[in-house]
């Protein structure tokens, strides 16, 4: 979803820094796990507010409904049947898409210049204009969301609604939802709240909730308050410690300029052992040695 | 004038050029995915899908042929003890003091490991390739593997494009030796002067 902005904030692939000189408010969307009653009206609001229409899927057996995020499911509902403690039955849904990270793997490694953008109030896009379909956001994801159409070839993912919260209203998720399990505004308010509903489930026997927005991404601008906040991995493989992978690290950090230095300097060295040493010329009746 | 002699037939050399331009190619659409500084090159594919289309298909020409090529070879890349007394001076090969090195056959130590270097690198590239090929495949491979074939895809890419800068500058500097891949041929001065074992077997002296 494009938006020309001011407000963009990093830009993948691209090496010098973008317009800095505007700043807007970090925002961020809360889900309280708590409060959800998995009605999916989120993800009837997503394809209203996105123009998107999923192909019909099969019935396995479970409640997710479509099976996973695609180009046109950009959030799913999870739903979990967890035990937690012996013969106490938990059905934990979880809305799964995007969790707009403050340090994206995604745009770190994208390959093509302003196909992912990260706007200044956190929220994480892409462009998919400028997007050549080379899946390597997939490989930067440590939550395993964007996904590529099968029939443009592009990637796709929530945009948290960037284009309305562009105008100044809450994300179609957040408007829609009945029990007010979706909230939206700046990201200290956001965690404000959800320290008010910790307490509230701390009281009610849940000694570990807690609120889901993980350092290892330097934060998210998608949190969740979890029951369990002690084990994430309850809600449907939410990673406990999520980070951009070493690899990805790897390759995309300091790596890839030495490397670009080391071809430079091979074509260099090349060049000056010519104008030194000189090439390499043999008489054309040489005498034998 | 003495006669030239012979290095590389008509199909060797049409061989070597079609891996050398396959090469020029995946390189360049390569290195515009590698990083920004050279996403400019995608203007030479039509842009950046087309680059990201185009790219492994002509990865698949440069392996196949490359294969071929390498079968053709092979034989010629064994090691040697010459070839470690070889390797033993390079600092004067480099410094073109070439007196008294040992006598070796249709190719130095130095062109040999080039020819291990891309016997292992071309297949890694297909491997490691076909992993993150999209749309085609990468989807039915595990997202940790992904990550892996685009670290050792690059790597190896970058070491091969190393090989290859300093096989295209050893051509440029070892005067005579184009038109071994050119015309096909090379004089017998250049033969004695480079390969005097291999120029004893094509001319019995």
């Amino acid at each position: 979803m494009a938006l020309q902005s001011l407000d963009i904030k990093a830009r993948s692939a691209t090496t010098t820094q973008s317009p800095a000189a505007r700043k807007t408010t970090e925002v961020a969307k809360l889900i309280d796990i708590s409060k959800c009653i998995g009605c999916k009206a989120c993800q009837a609001a997503c394809m209203e507010w996105n123009d998107l229409r999923d192909d019909i899927g099969h019935n396995v057996g479970v409640y997710d409904n479509p099976h996973d995020l695609s180009d046109q499911s950009w959030t799913v509902m999870r739903f979990s049947e967890v035990e937690v403690e012996q013969g106490r039955l938990e059905w934990l849904i979880r809305k799964d898409g995007c969790m707009h990270c403050a340090d994206p793997g995604c745009l770190k490694a994208c390959p093509s210049p302003g196909a992912i953008v990260q706007y200044s109030n956190g929220i994480v896009d892409f462009h998919e204009e400028n997007c050549i379909g080379c899946g390597y956001c997939i490989t930067g994801c440590p939550f395993n969301i964007p996904r590529i159409s099968k029939k443009d070839h592009k990637a796709y993912k929530c945009t948290l609604c960037s284009d309305r919260v562009g105008v100044g209203l809450e994300p179609a998720c957040v408007k829609t939802c009945p029990t007010g399990a979706i909230v939206f505004g700046s990201k200290a308010d956001m965690i404000h709240h959800a320290e008010g509903r910790i307490t509230d489930l701390k009281e009610r026997g849940y000694s570990n909730a807690a609120l889901y927005d993980p350092k290892g991404v330097g934060g998210t601008h998608v949190m969740y308050v979890l029951q369990h906040g002690d084990k994430p991995e309850l809600y449907a493989n939410l990673p406990k410690d999520p980070g951009i992978s070493p690899l990805v690290g790897l390759w995309k950090g300091v790596t890839k300029p030495l490397m670009n230095l080391g071809l430079g300097l091979a074509v260099f060295a090349g060049f000056f052992h010519y104008v030194t040493a000189g090439p390499k010329e043999v008489e054309e009746e040489e005498k034998t040695d | 004038m003495s006669k030239p002699i012979q290095r590389y037939t008509a199909r060797e050399r049409s061989n070597h050029w079609v891996v050398a331009i396959a090469f020029i190619l995946a390189g360049l659409s390569g290195l515009a995915l590698f990083h920004p500084a050279f996403f400019f090159l995608t203007n030479l594919f039509g842009g950046g899908p087309w680059t990201r289309i185009l790219h492994p298909f002509i990865g698949v020409v440069m392996f196949l042929f490359f294969m071929a090529m390498a079968a053709r070879f092979w034989r010629f890349n064994h090691f040697t003890a010459a070839d470690r007394q070889w390797m033993a001076r390079i600092g004067d090969v480099i410094r073109n003091r070439d007196q008294g090195l040992p006598e070796i056959g249709k190719y130095n130590a130095g062109q040999k490991y080039l020819f291990w270097t891309m016997v292992v690198s071309i297949p890694l590239l297909l491997l490691s390739g076909i992993v993150i090929w999209q749309p085609w495949f990468a989807p039915y491979f595990p997202i940790w593997l992904l990550r892996a074939a685009v670290v050792v895809h690059a790597l190896t890419a970058w070491i091969m494009i190393l090989g290859i800068i300093v096989h295209v500058y050893a051509a440029i500097w070892v005067k005579g030796s184009v038109r071994a891949m050119t015309r096909g041929t090379v004089s017998e001065a250049w033969a004695k002067h480079h390969h005097r074992a291999w120029y004893r077997e094509m001319t019995g002296k």
